[in-house]
């Protein structure tokens, strides 16, 4: 199992969480939205928190880039954490239009920046980290029970 | 003053807008040229009409769309430079749009010295284009489908252009070209080649992306590409002027590659994730079911007996509208609608940093204005193949498909004006904090 590999798990996993919460939200089923929705933010928020605080210290320690790749990411994952909030927000008040239109977008910038990662960074970061079990085990750590497809 | 992270290499937004805008002028063009002409434009693929008709689709609304893309896509989703998107753009964009309305205008009124302009004109920004685009594909760092694909459809782009001006140089008297088979091995490249290659190497990375489908096999793309090559290099060996019966067999062979593409693609987009109706979706849809009736049509008539069931004056017809309209016009207006609402944001969103957040995508082309134009874009395409059977509906399904390109055009420039208008409020936030 290379160092990343549950993090490419995990984002397949949060795919699955969005398409539930924007199903019910697009449908107006606001009770399901509810919950699907938080369960999405939460492992959303959860991803990003596990990559800045594990993955990328140990990639710009092992490698000197600070102001590089992980520092797009970081933007990204703001961008996308205001996103969230514009959803959450339309949730709140029962809007589908402002739902639909924060989701598609969320949408269409989380898979270019998880393809991103995962043809670029991901396989960055195995090979500067091949050898830190550290890493390898923090992450597992913090996203594997969460995610069925990795166990 | 904001950081530039998202889009360390992509072009400023006027490269691809300035095609995509100028892109459906041509299908207005197209459709009203048809509406003029009359019912005997499509009596055959080979009136000065139907020639110009094509060109102005094919020069005209499917290249303006396709090279404006490509602009965007290959630094984004490949990693690959532009030199100075910005000036070539510039460049190639009006020497294409002028040159594609010349190269029709001579099709329609003989192959004068105009027409020689046209020609010329895209034969020189093509040239310009696909050395600086060809340059960043091969030194691109990324690896796989996509840029396979994209890789070998630039290579039958320049085999296109170069027998299309042979073609415009016999056509002007120039002797010994054996025409007909000139023009199969033409629009074989064009199509099958140039078209279809780059629909199938941003279909890889566009499909999963929009509607969280799984991944396209990697058998699909390796076979799809040198599959089609091998078929289109085979087929030109007819150019020294005589088609064998084997001819046929390495079309077919073609077809079949083309029909799995589009069998994989609406096997994918059926497995598909998200469950939201999407427009780009649907137009995806219409135009996998065009490809998979091109293939069968096309096998029908090159395998004999020759169907007789249909009365249809001349099957090219009936198969040069689904391969436009059907196909190229609903992929490309499909993937238009996610393209500018998502640039729109991306673009707007590194112009406010984090400060002042733009409106979503939705808000930049409303739903319904594109749902109701895919509508007019179906009944025009009906009215069009119908036209091919029953001539006196010819005006009507031209001004259709004008229509459709219309608003079109008019959805996409909603987009622009929410882009201009946001992008103004953006400046005034900006200078009232300057120090």
């Amino acid at each position: 199992m290379s160092t990343t590999e549950v993090l490419h798990h995990h984002h397949k996993h949060c795919d699955q969480l969005f398409a539930d919460a924007e199903a019910a939200g697009v449908k107006g089923d606001w009770g399901a939205a509810v919950a699907d929705f938080t369960r999405f933010r939460d492992e959303l928020l959860a991803h990003f928190s596990t990559e800045e605080q594990v993955l990328f210290p140990a990639f710009e320690a092992a490698t000197g880039m600070v102001g590089g790749p992980t520092q797009m990411m970081r933007f990204e994952h703001a961008q996308m954490r205001e996103l969230l909030e514009q959803m959450q927000a339309a949730i709140d008040q029962r809007v589908r239009d402002p739902f639909a239109g924060a989701a598609e977008t969320l949408l269409v910038l989380m898979q270019q920046h998880n393809m991103k990662e995962e043809n670029i960074l991901y396989p960055m970061c195995d090979r500067t980290l091949a050898g830190s079990v550290d890493v390898a085990a923090g992450l597992r750590e913090r996203l594997e029970e969460k995610c069925p497809a990795s166990a | 003053m904001h950081p530039n992270l998202s889009f360390e290499q992509a072009p400023p937004i006027w490269v691809p807008y300035r095609f995509f805008l100028t892109a459906p002028l041509f299908g207005i063009a197209t459709g009203l040229l048809l509406a003029w002409s009359g019912p005997e434009a499509l009596a055959s693929r080979w009136t000065p009409a139907a020639l110009a008709l094509t060109h102005l689709m094919v020069a005209g609304f499917m290249l303006q769309a396709m090279c404006g893309a490509l602009l965007q896509f290959i630094p984004v989703a490949a990693g690959g430079n532009i030199w100075r998107p910005t000036l070539v753009a510039g460049v190639v964009h009006p020497m294409l749009a002028v040159g594609a309305a010349l190269l029709a205008g001579g099709f329609l009124a003989g192959p004068g010295p105009w027409f020689a302009v046209g020609a010329g004109l895209i034969v020189t920004a093509l040239s310009i284009y696909v050395v600086v685009v060809g340059i960043a594909l091969f030194r691109a760092p990324a690896r796989g489908a996509t840029i396979l694909a994209l890789r070998v459809a630039i290579a039958a782009l320049v085999v296109t252009y170069v027998l299309g001006f042979t073609l415009a140089q016999g056509l002007r008297g120039v002797g010994g070209i054996p025409l007909l088979e000139f023009t199969h091995v033409h629009a074989a490249w064009g199509l099958g080649g140039w078209a279809l290659l780059l629909l199938s190497g941003v279909s890889y990375y566009v499909v999963p992306m929009f509607q969280l489908t799984p991944a396209y096999p990697a058998w699909l793309g390796r076979l799809l590409p040198w599959t089609l090559l091998t078929a289109l290099l085979l087929w030109a060996t007819q150019l020294t002027g005589e088609a064998r019966a084997w001819h046929s067999w390495v079309l077919l062979a073609g077809l079949l590659a083309a029909g799995l593409f589009a069998l994989v693609t609406l096997r994918l987009q059926a497995q598909r994730r998200r469950r939201v109706p999407d427009v780009t979706l649907t137009f995806f849809r219409i135009g996998m079911a065009s490809l998979l009736v091109i293939v069968l049509a096309i096998a029908l008539i090159t395998v004999p007996p020759a169907p007789t069931f249909l009365p249809v004056r001349e099957w090219a017809v009936p198969i040069g509208i689904l391969t436009f309209v059907g196909l190229f016009v609903s992929v490309i207006t499909g993937m238009l609608y996610k393209i500018v609402p998502f640039l729109n944001w991306l673009h707007l969103q590194r112009l406010g940093g984090l400060t002042v957040f733009p409106p979503n995508m939705r808000d930049m082309i409303r739903e319904r204005a594109m749902v109701w134009q895919m509508r007019l874009h179906l009944a025009a395409l009906a009215a069009l193949l119908g036209a091919a059977t029953w001539p006196p509906l010819t005006a009507i399904a031209g001004l259709l498909f004008a229509a459709s390109c219309a608003w079109l055009e008019w959805n996409l420039l909603g987009g622009v004006r929410v882009y201009r208008t946001f992008r103004d409020r953006i400046r005034a936030v900006d200078a009232c904090h300057a120090p």
